[in-house]
């Protein structure tokens, strides 16, 4: 790579949140005119290094420079006058304004007198800019009239016309078809050809292949390699970004394994998953692996009846289930732990006890009444048995770590007559010690017989702990591998959309 | 962590708070005027009280579940009229308070059904609420009061056991039923869960809408006995009467220590927060205070409240 034309340069970044360090000396080096691609796993923290770069979060170490100047402490706002725009996965547009509006949203061109919009200024450039970009849309169209790709390049179009000359792409083909992402692309060969610089994150082999100059891969918040895309082909990518060593931390006992206790069976919902077809076994611990978007998350919510489906069945212990509901799914003895603690997981501002309690609260009465004695004695049990770091039962939940909430939450299920146990990335934002406490609690519950299924990102965690691995691409499973002969290289391959048999 | 550390101001707030301020004005209430610390005075605070207290205690329920209701006025008047017509024409006293609390029980229901199945914001069901209501209550009556009622229509409002009013019995009875709901019951500990995280809630197997509705349910059923005791207090069914007493019910309910973006609260808050709104109102009588000056001292009231409140979580944040 050349050393002119240099646009960006972040060197030796550091980031800690609280428990977590997201990047530890972490370097990126882009160019004008050339797409850089920055991949690693869900967590390597490639949205945390953005963020940096926008401006959302403060460095804690390092430098970055940017046309040569160097950036510090600049705010969101000042990092966009800069030139720097990012196109978020999700994206936020006014949706009832009309697409002029979103154009010269905080910047509209204004009348004689300061305060009143020119709004005939403002239709007549936002043609102009929409015909520079060779799109034909009435800049008085509502936003939410567009698709969403049509929506990304009103965005991008707003970027350059803002003059970024390096735009950030958070996952943009994550939500738009395939004819979309053509269109997508030869915008982006445009940019290119204006010396634009573009940070392309995805998780798409293909796409990357297609579209980008460079790569950079990140692993666990750590720089691994950097370099010319042509250098490297899908599997020194896939190698570079999971390539982590598996160790004993998994305190995973071979349960025995029973007749089968929840059945899934063609299951499918409309642009969440489909073709979902998979069973889990007494004692089993079934993995569910894959990227963020791949619909993991939508399944476990539809076997827990919180969301519904359009078709397909789910059979308990051999019954079919008629009538789905979560009230009636967890009287059966299914349960589910979001990934999500504080929107799903806890009433954050009660007790301990009562959170234990909740849902299995008909155990702990006398007659109409509560009994505040019969909940403490079993919770002081739960607090002892799960290792809960608490200064007692009565302390409120939204006081104990990330770890010991989780612990709470796993000791709320544990006091129902459990069968199958939903956990949807169960380690997440926990620290280590925690973690290996909740791996062996897992590893327990299947020792009795609970069938598990586990959605995780963390290869390791998901080796570690399976005894069957299902792999989920674009909202259905791809392929099912088993524990003994799976390899990370193997699953992320599947999960990406290459194909590997195990 | 430390058990013993001292209390921060929030933890203090949210712990004594509405204790601290009830003291507060009972003895600047005292200091102002020497009429206050009589025992008629007292007695009349307490019979004063009971209307908007009744009312308090079912929007406790409503606000701690995140919601509101604006509508308890005319809904207390419409079943006071209803009921004031039905001791009229039956003389039964029974059969008044029965129909009025199938008016009151009918409002929640259909409160409960809107805020439930159609997300309706509860601001707005119970708005529409107070207006259907009102409109309702001037047409069955003619827009005249009802006069004529028996004795018996009397006691529920003005009738004394040895020299405690029964107003202020009924008023006790209510609040340890309410008290032993929301402490004592399943349905107490789910109203906290699903207002202090309806997903989660929901995701540990309650079913929150039935929960909701069941508020509004028993928020009506208070509506109406509060609509018996309010007509009872001046003898006749007095279509207007009720004016005003959602304003004094939701400042209780709020004084007391409820947060109006649910989760939090206490049955013993709203009770002495009615006891500070009855003492605030008293005062100003006593001492000759402009009514209109009452209004305005009143929303400056439940202002400071909420602040006090919306600081007393921002404190909390800080301190995590």
């Amino acid at each position: 790579m050349e050393e002119n034309g240099k646009v960006l340069e972040m060197r030796n970044i550091c980031k800690s949140f609280p428990g977590v360090k997201a990047l530890q000396n972490v370097s990126l080096t882009v160019y004008e005119g050339r797409v850089h691609a920055l991949v690693g796993e869900n967590g390597a923290g490639k949205s945390t290094l953005m963020k940096i770069l926008s401006g959302v979060y403060e460095v804690d170490a390092g430098e970055i420079v940017f046309k040569g100047k160097s950036l510090k402490h600049q705010d969101i706002k000042e990092i966009m006058d800069l030139g720097i725009a990012m196109i978020h996965q999700e994206l936020s547009p006014l949706e009832n304004m009309t697409i002029a509006e979103n154009l010269f949203l905080g910047k509209e061109p204004s009348l004689k007198i300061g305060c009143f919009v020119d709004f005939k200024a403002m239709h007549k450039n936002a043609r102009r800019m929409l015909e520079d970009m060779g799109l034909s849309y009435d800049p008085a169209r509502k936003m939410r009239s567009l698709s969403i790709a049509d929506m990304q390049l009103i965005e991008i179009t707003k970027a350059i016309h803002r003059g970024a000359s390096l735009i950030i792409m958070d996952e943009p083909t994550s939500a738009i078809t395939s004819n979309e992402i053509k269109t997508l692309f030869e915008h982006i060969r445009k940019l290119k050809e204006q010396g634009t610089a573009i940070v392309y994150i995805s998780h798409k082999f293909d796409e990357i292949f297609e579209i980008a100059d460079d790569v950079t891969v990140l692993r666990d918040g750590q720089y691994i390699c950097s370099g010319e895309i042509k250098d490297y082909t899908e599997a020194d990518l896939i190698a570079r970004m999971v390539g982590r060593k598996i160790d004993n931390y998994y305190p995973k006992e071979q349960a025995k394994i029973g007749e089968t206790v929840l059945k899934v069976k063609n299951l499918n919902r409309n642009g969440a998953f489909r073709d979902i077809s998979f069973e889990v076994k007494k004692g089993e611990i079934v993995g569910i692996f894959g990227l963020v978007g791949a619909g993991r998350t939508e399944v476990l919510r539809a076997i827990f009846g919180l969301d519904e489906f359009d078709s397909g069945e789910i059979e308990l212990c051999g019954q079919k289930i008629k009538k789905l509901t979560t009230d009636y799914m967890i009287r059966q003895g299914v349960a589910m732990v979001s990934e999500d603690r504080r929107t799903y997981g806890i009433i954050p501002r009660r007790s301990v006890e009562e959170n234990i309690t909740l849902t299995f609260l008909k155990k702990f009465m006398n007659g109409v009444f509560t009994s505040r004695k019969k909940e403490n004695a079993v919770v002081k049990e739960m607090i002892q048995e799960l290792l809960i770091k608490t200064p007692d039962e009565d302390a409120l939940i939204q006081n104990l770590s990330g770890g010991n909430q989780q612990k709470v939450v796993l000791a709320k299920w544990l006091l129902g007559d459990l069968k199958v146990l939903m956990l949807d990335e169960p380690t997440r934002g926990i620290d280590v010690g925690a973690k290996s406490e909740i791996y062996r609690i897992i590893s327990q519950l299947a020792g009795k017989g609970v069938s598990v299924i586990m959605v995780s990102s963390e290869l390791p965690e998901i080796l570690g702990m399976s005894d069957r691995i299902i792999v989920m691409h674009e909202k259905t499973i791809v392929g099912e591998l088993n524990v003994t002969t799976a390899t990370q290289e193997g699953i992320m391959t599947m999960a990406t959309g290459g194909r590997y048999y195990g | 962590m430390d058990k013993h550390r001292k209390l921060s101001f929030s933890e203090f707030y949210v712990k004594y708070g509405t204790l601290f301020i009830f003291i507060v004005i009972f003895v600047i209430a005292a200091i102002l005027n020497n009429r206050f610390l009589t025992v008629n005075n007292i007695t009349n605070i307490l019979r004063q009280n009971t209307v908007y207290a009744i009312l308090a205690f079912g929007a406790t329920f409503v606000i701690i579940l995140g919601h509101i209701n604006v509508s308890y006025g005319t809904v207390a008047a419409l079943a006071g009229c209803v009921a004031a017509m039905v001791a009229r024409n039956t003389g039964s006293m029974t059969l008044a308070v029965l129909a009025a609390v199938a008016v009151g029980l009918t409002a929640g229901v259909i409160n409960g059904f809107f805020v439930t199945k159609f997300q309706v914001p509860a601001f707005i069901v119970t708005l529409a609420m107070q207006s259907m209501a009102q409109g309702f209550v001037f047409l069955f009556t003619n827009a005249k009061p009802i006069t004529g009622l028996p004795d018996t229509f009397k006691i529920a409002g003005q009738g004394t056991i040895g020299f405690i009013p029964v107003p202020v019995i009924i008023m006790i009875l209510f609040f340890g039923f309410s008290w032993v709901l929301l402490n004592k019951t399943k349905y107490g500990r789910y109203v906290y869960a699903v207002g202090g995280n309806i997903n989660a809630a929901q995701v540990s197997g309650i079913r929150t809408k039935n929960i909701v509705r069941l508020a509004f349910i028993f928020d009506g059923i208070l509506t109406g006995i509060a609509g018996v005791i309010l007509m009872s207090r001046i003898n006749s069914g007095y279509p207007s009467a009720g004016e005003g007493y959602e304003f004094d019910a939701i400042t209780a309910v709020v004084v007391g220590g409820t947060s109006l973006s649910g989760g939090i609260g206490t049955m013993t808050g709203t009770f002495v927060g009615a006891l500070i709104v009855g003492i605030i109102n008293n005062i100003l009588n006593l001492m000759n205070v402009n009514t209109y000056w009452q209004y305005a001292v009143r929303g400056f009231i439940i202002l400071i409240a909420v602040v006090a409140d919306i600081l007393s979580k921002g404190i909390n944040k800080r301190n995590n």
